[in-house]
């Protein structure tokens, strides 16, 4: 197991590093310059402005200092946002995106799991049908309508929670609605599939045949056996919906990282761009760890060597 | 007379299709005395794990019994609810499958599996449950039970997995075990040990079996009593010595005919298909593939014929107006076997 880990954890590494490498020079394709108002500027001006961020520099150099840099986990200044130290900058703002990017994951999961397990145990009938045109809408309602139709009906008519900003928990619940619906619907999907499946599943039969009641059974052995399709899905979700998303947190006025990101791209900010990337990168490697780990736990049959009990 | 624990009158089972409604069980009445092993033998489709899938009611959505009654001591399943049925499966009546490879939960040990029965029906806590689950994966002989009963299925072989399915079947010691193709799915070595295992557990918890098969040799070992389905009718049923050195119906002959022997240069096999139960024939269903069938075969259909107190067969070849008919050259000599039975009983 330990060898096991050492092993992904290398490849995690030269992972981050592909995708280092490659997201610099990609970046450096993108047409345009930091600079917002560039034709004012005369030569000099740009030359200095060059000079003082390293932009003069060889692009292997840059790369190279930049490399460095990450190394010693210096993830350089923001270009735009008053030169602050990116690595700041995340850290700053992070924290409501992930909180959200959870809190989202959660109420998507646990209930899509739900609905789509009663779906499933009532396949074919109008409570299955119910399930699925509600997953649908879910799935297909862009979240930011959702999110303004929430604001006007929920926050402003009935009052129960604030229209925008970040405060308290309640601040959180209505973005959290919004985001994790699409989080609810495909769950509800994939464990209707899944457990139809195992519905029909042998042991399933043995089970009926021990005397154990309809809901039994779905708890304690068509459950878990649904779920492995659902934790290859979820892990790279959460990773997405933790690292920002610019609509929700535009609309809600949430101080998270996805804004800040869009905004980096638009205006070049490179070290922003390569902050963000790598943390998202970094993320989602860890979650795929995570993932092949959980498989393990919820199906003894992946489970790697030696690492049974 | 042995206590008769289950008695199935007149069942009619129809399952609604698109295509109409196939009427699988047409008119079956048998019974199970306490510590009997009846075998109930016939092709694929003649119904056999349709009738008891209605003994432990859990037949499928679009099967509806139109007809009959399954007495389990003075009470009938089929009025039963769902709740009281979940009462009694598992706890009175459990079940063997087919398959031991699927037939288990990939993602529970073992030790639960087993366990899961008691806790539902005895209330156990846990920890007894366990501790009984243990006691009943050493009956079914697996080695090294304590260590194996925190296993998950996938760490056993095929033979262990159903050893493991008969211990979770027996552990709440059901009076009746329904065993529907037990060993179809093992090589022929396992077979014979779990063969072995059932009847000598049968002993140990005095349970009676009902045991769904197509293969006779399989029943000749097993069996204290025969019954042999066909197109969703039981057309022979009798003593295993009646059934297989006394039979009549010309079906039960087809059957055995088919068996290979030692000397049997070529594997004989009954000719046709089984009829179109969305539309079953009017008179004996196995008319048409039947070399002896008569006139009336085709019109009506026969009744039961007594053959001895304990033998009786649906063929209109034993009503006295009948002519008689040679069987194939295999039952004749089976009958010359069954005659030295008979003379060796009587001694």
């Amino acid at each position: 197991m330990r060898k096991y880990l050492l092993k992904r954890v290398f490849y995690m590494i030269l992972t981050l590093f592909l995708v280092a490498t490659i997201t610099f020079f990609l970046m450096k394709l993108m047409p345009g310059t930091p600079y917002s108002n560039q034709q004012k500027m005369t030569a000099q001006q740009i030359q200095i402005m060059n000079e003082q961020y390293g932009l003069n520099k060889p692009m292997w150099m840059q790369y190279l200092i930049y490399l460095g840099g990450m190394l010693h986990g210096d993830l350089g200044v923001s270009f735009q946002f008053s030169n602050q130290p990116v690595s700041y900058l995340i850290a700053s703002r992070i924290g409501a995106s992930a909180q959200l990017g959870i809190q989202a994951m959660i109420f998507g999961v646990v209930l899509g799991i739900v609905i789509g397990s009663i779906a499933a145990v009532n396949k074919n009938t109008w409570i299955d049908t119910l399930c699925t045109i509600l997953s649908i809408i879910g799935k297909s309602v862009p979240n930011f309508v959702l999110a303004v139709l929430l604001q006007f009906y929920i926050a402003l008519k009935l009052g129960w929670f604030p229209i925008a900003d970040w405060g308290g928990f309640s601040y959180t619940v209505l973005p959290t609605i919004a985001l994790g619906v699409g989080p609810l619907a495909e769950t509800a999907r994939f464990i209707r599939t899944g457990m139809v499946d195992v519905l029909n599943s042998d042991y399933i039969e043995l089970a009926k045949a021990k005397g154990m009641s309809r809901y039994g059974i779905v708890w304690h052995h068509a459950l878990r056996n649904s779920l492995i399709p659902l934790v290859t899905l979820i892990g790279p979700y959460t990773v997405a919906l933790m690292t920002g998303s610019m609509v929700i947190e535009n609309i809600f006025s949430i101080p998270g990282i996805g804004e800040q990101f869009v905004k980096s791209i638009l205006t070049n900010d490179y070290p922003t761009i390569m902050g963000v990337t790598m943390l998202f990168s970094a993320g989602l490697v860890a979650v795929i760890l995570l993932t092949d780990i959980i498989y393990g736990i919820i199906d003894p049959r992946i489970r790697l060597s030696g690492s049974g009990d | 007379m042995a206590e008769r624990i289950l008695d199935v009158k007149n069942l009619k089972i129809d399952f609604h299709t698109y295509a109409g409604d196939v009427k699988a069980i047409r008119d079956v009445s048998f019974h199970l005395d306490k510590g009997e092993t009846l075998a109930i033998v016939g092709e694929s489709g003649s119904g056999k794990s349709v009738t008891t899938k209605s003994l432990m009611g859990l037949l499928a959505n679009n099967a509806e019994v139109t007809g009959g009654s399954i007495m389990f001591h003075d009470q009938d399943i089929l009025k039963k609810s769902e709740k009281e049925m979940q009462n009694i499966r598992g706890k009175d009546i459990a079940m063997i499958f087919q398959d031991p490879m699927t037939s288990l939960d990939p993602t529970m040990r073992i030790g639960q599996q087993i366990a899961e029965p008691l806790i539902k029906h005895k209330h156990v806590d846990k920890k007894k449950a366990w501790s009984q689950a243990l006691d009943l994966l050493k009956l079914v002989g697996i080695t090294d039970a304590e260590e194996r009963i925190k296993n998950y299925p996938h760490q056993f072989s095929g033979g262990q997995r159903q050893r493991i399915v008969i211990a979770i079947a027996l552990v709440c010691y059901p009076e009746i075990l329904i065993a529907d193709e037990p060993t179809t799915a093992l090589d022929v070595t396992i077979q014979a040990q779990i063969l072995e295992l059932m009847k000598e557990l049968q002993e140990k918890i005095e349970t009676s079996i009902i045991f769904i098969t197509h293969d006779l040799g399989v029943v000749a070992g097993m069996a204290d009593r025969v019954a042999v389905m066909y197109a969703g009718q039981i057309v022979e049923y009798g003593t295993v010595d009646e059934i297989f050195f006394n039979p009549q119906h010309p079906y039960t002959w087809g059957l055995l005919n088919s068996m290979p022997t030692l000397s049997s240069t070529k594997l004989e096999a009954i000719p046709g298909t089984p009829p179109d139960l969305l539309d079953p024939p009017k008179g004996d269903p196995f008319v048409a593939r039947n070399p002896y069938a008569m006139k009336i075969d085709a019109e009506q259909r026969p009744p039961f014929f007594k053959v001895s107190e304990t033998h009786y067969a649906a063929t209109w070849l034993l009503h006295p107006n009948a002519p008689k008919v040679t069987p194939p050259d295999e039952i004749i000599r089976r009958r010359q076997t069954f005659k030295d039975i008979m003379a060796h009983k009587a001694i």
